[in-house]
């Protein structure tokens, strides 16, 4: 190996993925395809047949031969407790159940088939007890289903957290009537599953050195912590490693904790190393969704569309425990007030639990749901008012220098207007709107019954930690030096789909000089790798990456100071200083000095910066089976700096079309807390052929402290938007002031369209239907 | 029951229940492991493989009908030193994300090369409808296609 190139600039182009080759020739090893380990099991879970109940006992059936069974219940749990925020979910239940599908029994056995008879032969004896399955029942707090752990939610209640930003007049009702229009509003927004292709799973076993974890993982300190809280071992007693992983989308932040110390009970206690992997309909049913949500929002403006003021009460299902519902909470409530200045603001928000499978983190992390309900709502604003809803959004658009609703002054790199500019020209939107219009009124003349529209929406995304969270968190990445001029990079920032390790050898690669295909990356693991923080909250490539670039300057300059000093290559000098011992920077993330941010008033900056996007939909609608196409897309997506572009676009692309999967086919239907359709038959996520064709436009507004250049986090931005129906299926008629507008497909009826009915819904059970060829194929 | 079949164009012998899932006997008895399983019923499609050069999901395959018949897996496609174009385009254009679908969307993708040199955007959309991509909402992976059949054509084939 050599390194002689003094110096690199592969940020900015598109090389392809450096995980790619073996990618495509089926030889990267995802979890289910690591080799056997000697004696290996396979490990399943028993898990709760109602939503809310007493555990009476378990019964193992006498007539089953239970020798080769591992069987561990909650008593063989050291801290029955699975530390996240709040610790108040068990590992594994053992007298209340709190959700359908709480797991209450782990089996192992070599035998997989013996296995799935073994499971059948345990018997659950439960009173059933009337459980709380929706937000509004939960907030009467008639039947309290939860009891609040030291610190968090409010006692004797469901509710589990609550913010309050506030800006401007204290009398928000004062300045409604102060205003000349006022709209209300309610939106309601569905859960949606990750469906990430690959089904968590993982791998643990049991040895001298302490524990022991591979899997399909997105944070591997997470499973680390709660490790050390479940089974009280010191910190390097625990080993995680990531897989290659198939997808995770938020899917696997926090859950594969659970799974984890599942599949290392079970390895315990038989002594074997134990393999856990979920089949689909489990996953689906077991695991987080994205949180459900409604917010009543009421706004005044002024006759020209002035906006004066914004109230909102944003209301979240939690589910059966805390996880991570206060941070999802904390950024929905941040996201709310949309991309507009509001001079006064009272956002409240409250998150409630429920008797279902607790909710967790999903790309976007609470903010596509208070989004998409500000977007609607001021759709609502606009038909109100009798004008384009673009134009209103333009006229208050928050630009440079203008304050959010938590008081933050917007600094650097906003590209509000550059993103709304360049998606709705690059769409044509007011051509094609008056053009579809002309077609439509074409089509009625003729008696068709399909019917086109165009809508667009504006949307931003904070990066990183909200607020003090980076300064909290205290992200660290590590350089090392390798023989021959390479370099390895160690962070615990996994790579799980979105192109980690490639962005990052990129940026490590301009930052020291160092050819890309001489620095490697380690595979994430707790035993080798610094805690970065977790992968989460669109900061891997701003916060991380800054560090890796960090570290490859210092390592660069100090090899290079050599190679000045006393001659040779760039590989020589480094070996040269490699003789005196190793030679790796380790450093911490240090953010950007004017973050100021009030954990208690909820005011400050709540992110160092906003990425920005604008999206345009055009849609066809069947008045009679309603089927929905998405025709054409546009995007303007404003990425800071693309270190990668063609990564990028596959980021805002693969984003845009997961929501409109949510709006157009995603559906889960529940009934008594179960879920009906926990099958990819029949939760229906977008083919290549429901997908539209995406016309992307990268924007590049750089924020200083990021790295490559100006790099902005983009992760999660893409949902946030995406799930514009136009023209709305709400029933606002226009010039009326008040509307209710529901989310899911099901909620997407004809007569909504037609403007005569509020919310209506289809009988329960209903599917959505956008069409799907996914079921089309035929087995040889 | 002792089953012959032309795997990957060398012939195997392999003695399985022939109810055994095709899919499992890959990954289990002939440590194939590049085949996934995403769903067990058909329909995600990440385990499409050929059978006598038609697109089958390998979870609804019984090994029993594999007797005497050909199967091709994406460690049939090209190695690491001798690529196909299809799978070169995928790592160059962005097709692959996760890549947990890319072994069986190469397989459908380039099933559709070998019928149709050069496909429309809509036949590609079609040829792939069977399988489920969540990373990269398709566009990236059309144009890995396209770029593919391009290839193809201009003689850069491995």
């Amino acid at each position: 190996m050599q390194a002689d190139k003094p110096d690199s600039h592969v940020v900015g182009t598109s090389v392809g993925r450096s995980d790619g080759v073996a990618k495509v020739v089926g030889t990267a090893r995802y979890v289910d395809d690591l080799p056997k380990r000697p004696g290996e099991l396979h490990g399943v879970t028993v898990r709760a047949p109602v939503a809310r109940g007493t555990l009476r006992a378990v019964k193992f059936d006498p007539s089953f031969d239970w020798s080769d069974i591992t069987v561990v219940q909650a008593a063989d749990v050291p801290t029955n407790v699975v530390a996240v925020i709040a610790y108040d979910q068990p590992v594994l239940a053992s007298t209340a159940i709190n959700h359908a599908y709480e797991p209450i029994v782990l089996l192992a056995c070599a035998d997989r088939a013996k296995l799935a008879r073994a499971k059948l032969a345990v018997h659950l004896d439960i009173d059933p007890l009337e459980p709380v399955l929706d937000i509004q029942t939960s907030l009467s707090d008639q039947n309290v289903v939860w009891s609040a752990p030291d610190g968090f939610g409010d006692k004797g209640t469901n509710v589990m957290k609550r913010y309050l930003i506030t800006k401007g007049e204290a009398d928000v009702d004062a300045e409604h009537a102060r205003c000349a229009r006022v709209v209300s509003g309610t939106y309601s927004t569905h859960q949606q599953e990750q469906l990430y292709i690959e089904p968590q799973g993982v791998v643990a076993w049991w040895d001298d050195d302490g524990a022991h974890v591979i899997g399909s993982i997105q944070c591997p300190y997470y499973v680390h912590k709660a490790f050390l809280k479940t089974f009280g071992l010191d910190a390097e007693r625990i080993d995680i490693s990531q897989a290659v992983t198939g997808g995770g989308f938020g899917g696997k932040e926090e859950y594969p904790s659970i799974i984890a110390l599942h599949a290392a009970l079970l390895a315990k206690k038989s002594g074997r190393p134990v393999r856990m992997i979920y089949d689909r309909a489990e996953d689906i049913e077991a695991t987080t969704k994205r949180h459900p949500c409604e917010c009543e929002v009421t706004t005044g403006c002024d006759a020209d569309g002035t906006l004066r003021v914004l109230k909102m009460r944003v209301l979240m299902d939690a589910g059966a425990y805390v996880t991570l519902t206060p941070v999802v909470l904390s950024r929905g409530v941040l996201h709310a007030a949309g991309t507009y200045r509001w001079p006064t603001v009272q956002i409240e928000a409250i998150a409630v639990a429920t008797n279902t499978p607790p909710n967790g983190a999903f790309r976007g992390f609470g903010a596509p749901q208070t989004i998409w309900a500000i977007e609607r709502h001021m759709d609502a604003v606009a038909a109100y008012l009798g004008v384009d809803p673009m134009d209103l959004k333009r006229q208050n658009l928050l630009v440079e220098g203008d304050t959010t609703a938590t008081g933050q002054v917007l600094r650097m790199s906003v590209s509000s207007t550059a993103c709304l500019e360049g998606g709705l020209s690059a769409a044509r939107y007011a051509e094609r709107k008056r053009e579809l219009d002309l077609e439509n009124q074409a089509r009625a003349q003729r008696g068709e019954r399909k019917r086109l529209g165009i809508g667009a929406s504006i949307f931003m995304h904070g990066a990183g930690f909200t607020g003090s969270g980076e300064r909290m968190l205290k992200g660290k990445a590590a350089l090392d030096l390798l023989p021959g001029g390479g370099l390895r990079i160690r962070t615990a920032s996994t790579d799980i789909g979105q192109g980690t390790e490639t962005v990052f050898r990129q940026i490590a690669s301009d930052a020291s000089g160092v050819p890309m295909e001489h620095i490697d990356f380690a595979v994430p693991s707790t035993k080798v790798c610094p805690d970065s923080g977790p992968t989460v909250a669109s900061r891997t490539v701003m916060v991380v990456g800054s560090i890796v670039e960090r570290c490859a300057r210092e390592i660069g300059d100090a090899v290079k100071a050599e190679q000045a000093r006393g001659g040779g290559s760039f590989a020589q000098a480094g070996d040269r200083l490699l003789t005196k011992g190793p030679v790796t920077v380790l450093r911490q993330y240090e953010p950007p000095d004017f973050v100021k941010w009030d954990d208690t008033t909820y005011k400050g900056d709540a992110y160092p910066c906003f990425a920005w996007m604008c999206d345009v939909a055009e849609l066809e609608v069947d008045l009679d089976t309603f089927e929905v196409e998405v025709k054409r897309f546009h995007i303007a997506g404003d990425v800071g700096k693309a270190i990668n572009p063609k990564m990028c676009l596959g980021q805002l692309e693969g984003g845009t079309l997961q929501a409109i999967g949510w709006a157009l086919s995603e559906e889960l239907v529940w009934r008594d807390g179960l879920i009906k359709n926990p099958r990819i038959t029949n939760y229906i996520v977008p083919t290549a052929l429901d997908a539209p064709p995406f016309e992307t436009a990268l924007v590049e507004a750089p924020f200083e402290f990021g790295p490559g250049g100006g790099a902005k986090g983009i992760g999660e931005l893409p949902m946030d938007g995406g799930r514009r129906r136009s023209p709305p299926p709400s029933s606002t008629p226009p010039g009326s002031p008040c509307t209710t507008c529901r989310s899911p497909p099901s909620a997407f009826t004809p007569r909504a369209w037609a403007g005569r009915s509020a919310n209506d819904n289809l009988p329960e059970g209903s599917q959505p239907r956008v069409d799907s060829t996914q079921a089309q194929r035929s087995a040889a | 029951m002792l089953i012959r079949l032309k795997l990957n164009g060398q012939l195997r012998e392999v003695d399985t229940a022939p109810m055994r899932r095709l899919l499992d006997v890959l990954r289990e008895e002939l440590e194939l492991t590049g085949t996934k399983e995403g769903c067990g019923e058909g329909e995600c499609g990440t385990c499409t493989v050929l059978l006598d050069g038609e697109v089958v999901n390998a979870c609804m395959v019984v090994i029993g009908q594999c007797d005497g018949r050909d199967v091709v897996t994406v460690e049939g496609l090209g190695s690491e030193a001798h690529l196909l174009p299809i799978q070169k385009t995928f790592v160059t254009e962005g097709g692959a994300q996760c890549g947990i679908c890319t072994p069986g969307m190469l397989i459908s993708a380039e099933a559709l090369l070998r019928r149709n040199a050069s496909p429309t955007d809509e036949q590609i959309r079609e040829a792939l409808a069977g399988n489920l991509c969540r990373c990269t909402g398709y566009e990236r992976i059309v144009a890995s296609v396209r770029a593919a059949a391009l290839a193809r054509s201009s003689g850069g084939a491995s």
